[in-house]
């Protein structure tokens, strides 16, 4: 068994950028079948054209249409690609100066081999079937057919709005891993145990254990085993929905102090109504059916009011 | 050696708002930026660095948002140098430029924060589930409600408090011109809101804005170039664990560390006599008065009799956030900044209409993470004597 536990996480959005009236000319060009580039105050013709000019700094206003063909500068071949990269299949990435522009640009090239590509050779736009006012309107770079030296002739899209903003979806995958104090903690609430550990240097009992005291940098050694019933110190009542919310408001979260333990643990107080929750209160833990627990603190359905007397405030205001 | 005498001699910010969906996040930081430098009578090409200042990286999506930006920020050549304290980021970010100059490593420095929150969306980025713990995480209001719910414990306060500060703060925002959020309340009003993490109300939040703010920060010489330098007489920063056995969350030794600091280093001995203006970080209104007890304005659960008896307001004893403060615009990073900076112009003279009649020295606060970062200055009309 491993010291540590770990699990998937998984932490995705779909963001929006406001591009701004340079990237959003370039954008809306995309969309249009054509390239945008920027010529800046020392003479340079750049693509995509940078918002701000690199010589006196002021916003980018000199907008020229490139040509959708160019040669390649420099490029690096692909053998395996990875998840999200422009191909499934071997390809290569270049730098390609269209014609009409000075500095170069970077793109994917549709070729089967790193044979078929070479710096000096010209290649063109394959448009993407569907052009919405994004970077991947250029589907990726190919080689320029011989004897042709035209651009392709792309359909305009009519539309006349300018493109302001995208859509940029984000998704990491981590693996969580917990420290082997925190394991521990986790592997016995599996057991349906409560178990802290101390600090050997300030003597607090901690729940979750730490692999470093907060106070003293010392990892926790002594396992506690604590109560499961404990004083709510403080709480707050959810009302509010929000994006990625796992509990359907209103709910009470509360910072629960076991008996045994120096630090509060946050968690659900329900079986009562919200508004009867009050610091003070003494609650206990109502465990899932056995059947359903893993490694976690949610085999603690929530906590419960226990029917005892509040607690006395001057036992938990230093919690507070 | 003692540090090199440093002043602000520049400072712009942005039309705050919900979405700004005109400018992409280069052009929302040029617009402060061109304002600071236009009131430094600067251009790009007279700073020697830049220091930028955002908070987590999740809030838009860009990693390490300061490569990309670089070239627009004018930092091609030049030192970039990229703070992160969370929500307290502005002021740091302020502090170390400051310390820049102070050290007399650089005599011109441009450092700018900003948010641009309509990009993504902080709720759910401040609440992403971590395995094995309970999901009962509701953002930054579900993580400090529970503690203002404390303070009014400890302190025995009236509840309708935190709705003073909330109609103070909206009602000062009404004169200036940038702020965000720009209406009057009424304590009623706030009361009568939706209460959102119980005990604190919709009214008693901050907005969530798209914006940023930039400040020059230049050497004695320079500054003798301005005719209302804002000369820095204390920077601080403190940092605490988020979590430890008995910490204080309501008032944090590390905030109480700071500005015994702050002020030792001002040479202020009574805050709330020598202090003229106080631009302090409240994103939720009962921060107002934790905060002046920390900052030592008042003694320990007395800060809403001070609040309440009205010694907040514009013309108040202490004036706490004239411009209408965190409560009325909340572009994260730049937050902190704007609170610097605020507190600047307050020194300067140069508040327009929410300007407190000859402000001499003037505190700019900012505080982050789970109350664990802190960053503070004084700055006054005067150079500092020490």
């Amino acid at each position: 068994m491993s010291r540590t536990l770990s699990a998937p996480v998984t932490v995705a959005f779909d963001y929006t950028r406001s591009t701004g009236p340079v990237l959003g000319r370039f954008l809306t060009g995309l969309r249009d079948g054509v390239v945008v580039a920027g010529r800046t105050s020392d003479g340079q013709v750049v693509v995509p054209p940078p918002e701000y000019d690199p010589v006196t700094h002021q916003a980018l206003e000199d907008f020229v249409e490139v040509s959708p063909v160019g040669t390649v500068t420099s490029w690096t071949w692909v053998p395996e690609p990875v998840k999200h990269q422009p191909f499934d299949r071997p390809f290569a990435y270049v730098l390609v100066t269209f014609d009409g522009a000075t500095k170069p640009f970077l793109h994917a090239l549709d070729v089967s081999s790193p044979d078929e590509v070479s710096t000096g050779m010209r290649v063109r736009v394959r448009w993407a079937e569907e052009r919405v006012g994004a970077i991947t309107d250029i589907a990726c770079l190919e080689p320029l057919p011989a004897g042709e030296e035209a651009a392709p002739v792309v359909a305009p899209s009519g539309a006349v709005d300018p493109v302001t903003g995208i859509v940029v979806p984000v998704s990491l995958d981590y693996t969580y891993a917990a420290s082997p104090e925190e394991s521990a903690f986790y592997r016995g609430l599996e057991q349906g145990r409560i178990v802290g550990q101390r600090c050997p240097t300030c003597n607090k009992v901690y729940i979750p254990p730490r692999a470093a005291c907060p106070s003293d940098g010392t990892p926790t050694a002594e396992e506690v085993e604590l109560s499961h019933t404990g004083t709510v110190t403080t709480f707050c009542i959810v009302n509010v929905p929000f994006l990625g919310q796992r509990i359907t408001p209103p709910y009470v979260s509360a910072y629960i102090l076991l008996d045994g333990a120096d630090i509060a643990v946050l968690h659900l107080i329900l079986d009562c109504p919200a508004d009867e929750v009050r610091m003070g209160m003494r609650v206990k833990a109502v465990w899932k059916p056995e059947d359903e627990w893993g490694t976690t603190i949610e085999n603690i359905s929530h906590f419960a009011p226990t029917g005892e007397p509040d607690a006395d405030f001057e036992t938990y205001k230093q919690h507070l | 050696m003692s540090k090199q005498p440093a002043a602000v001699i520049g400072v712009g910010q942005t039309h705050h708002r919900a979405q700004r969906k005109d400018v992409s996040m280069a052009g929302l930081c040029r617009e402060a930026i061109d304002r600071a430098l236009l009131d430094a009578d600067m251009t790009l090409d007279d700073i020697d660095a830049i220091v930028v200042g955002k908070a987590p990286d999740l809030f838009e999506g860009v990693m390490m948002p300061e490569l990309f930006l670089a070239e627009a920020l004018g930092a091609a050549g030049k030192p970039l140098l990229r703070v992160h304290t969370a929500g307290s980021v502005g002021g740091s970010t302020a502090i170390v430029a400051s310390s820049l100059v102070q050290a007399g490593v650089h005599k011109r420095v441009l450092t700018v924060a900003y948010e641009k929150q309509s990009e993504s969306n902080a709720m759910w980025a401040l609440s992403v589930p971590v395995p094995f713990n309970m999901p009962v995480h509701a953002g930054a209001g579900g993580y400090f409600a529970p503690h203002v719910r404390s303070y009014i414990r400890r302190s025995e306060a009236p509840t309708h408090v935190g709705a003073i500060v909330a109609a103070k703060d909206r009602t000062n925002a009404l004169k200036n011109p940038y702020a965000h959020l720009r209406e009057e309340k009424t304590v009623e009003q706030v009361l009568a809101s939706q209460m959102l993490w119980d005990p604190i109300r919709y009214d008693e939040t901050c907005p969530s804005s798209d914006g940023a703010c930039a400040l020059v920060i230049v050497d004695e010489d320079t500054a003798r170039s301005s005719a209302n330098p804002a000369w820095i007489h204390g920077t601080v920063m403190r940092s605490e664990a988020t979590t430890a056995a008995e910490r204080d969350q309501v008032n944090p030794q590390a905030s109480r560390d700071a500005a015994a600091a702050l002020w030792k280093q001002a040479g202020i001995t009574s805050p709330i006599d020598e202090i003229d203006a106080a631009e302090i970080y409240v994103p939720f209104s009962w921060f107002e008065p934790m905060w002046l007890e920390s900052l030592g304005f008042a003694e320990e659960y007395a800060g809403w009799r001070l609040t309440e008896s009205g010694a907040t307001a514009m013309d108040g004893r202490i004036p706490v956030n004239c411009s209408g403060g965190v409560m009325s615009s909340n572009p994260i990073g730049a937050s902190g900044m704007l609170r610097f900076g605020e507190a600047a112009l307050q020194v300067r003279g140069a508040a327009g209409e929410h300007q407190v009649d000859g402000a001499r020295r003037a505190l700019g606060h900012a505080y982050g993470g789970g109350s664990q970062f802190f960053a503070m200055w004084v700055v006054g009309s005067e150079k500092p004597s020490n």
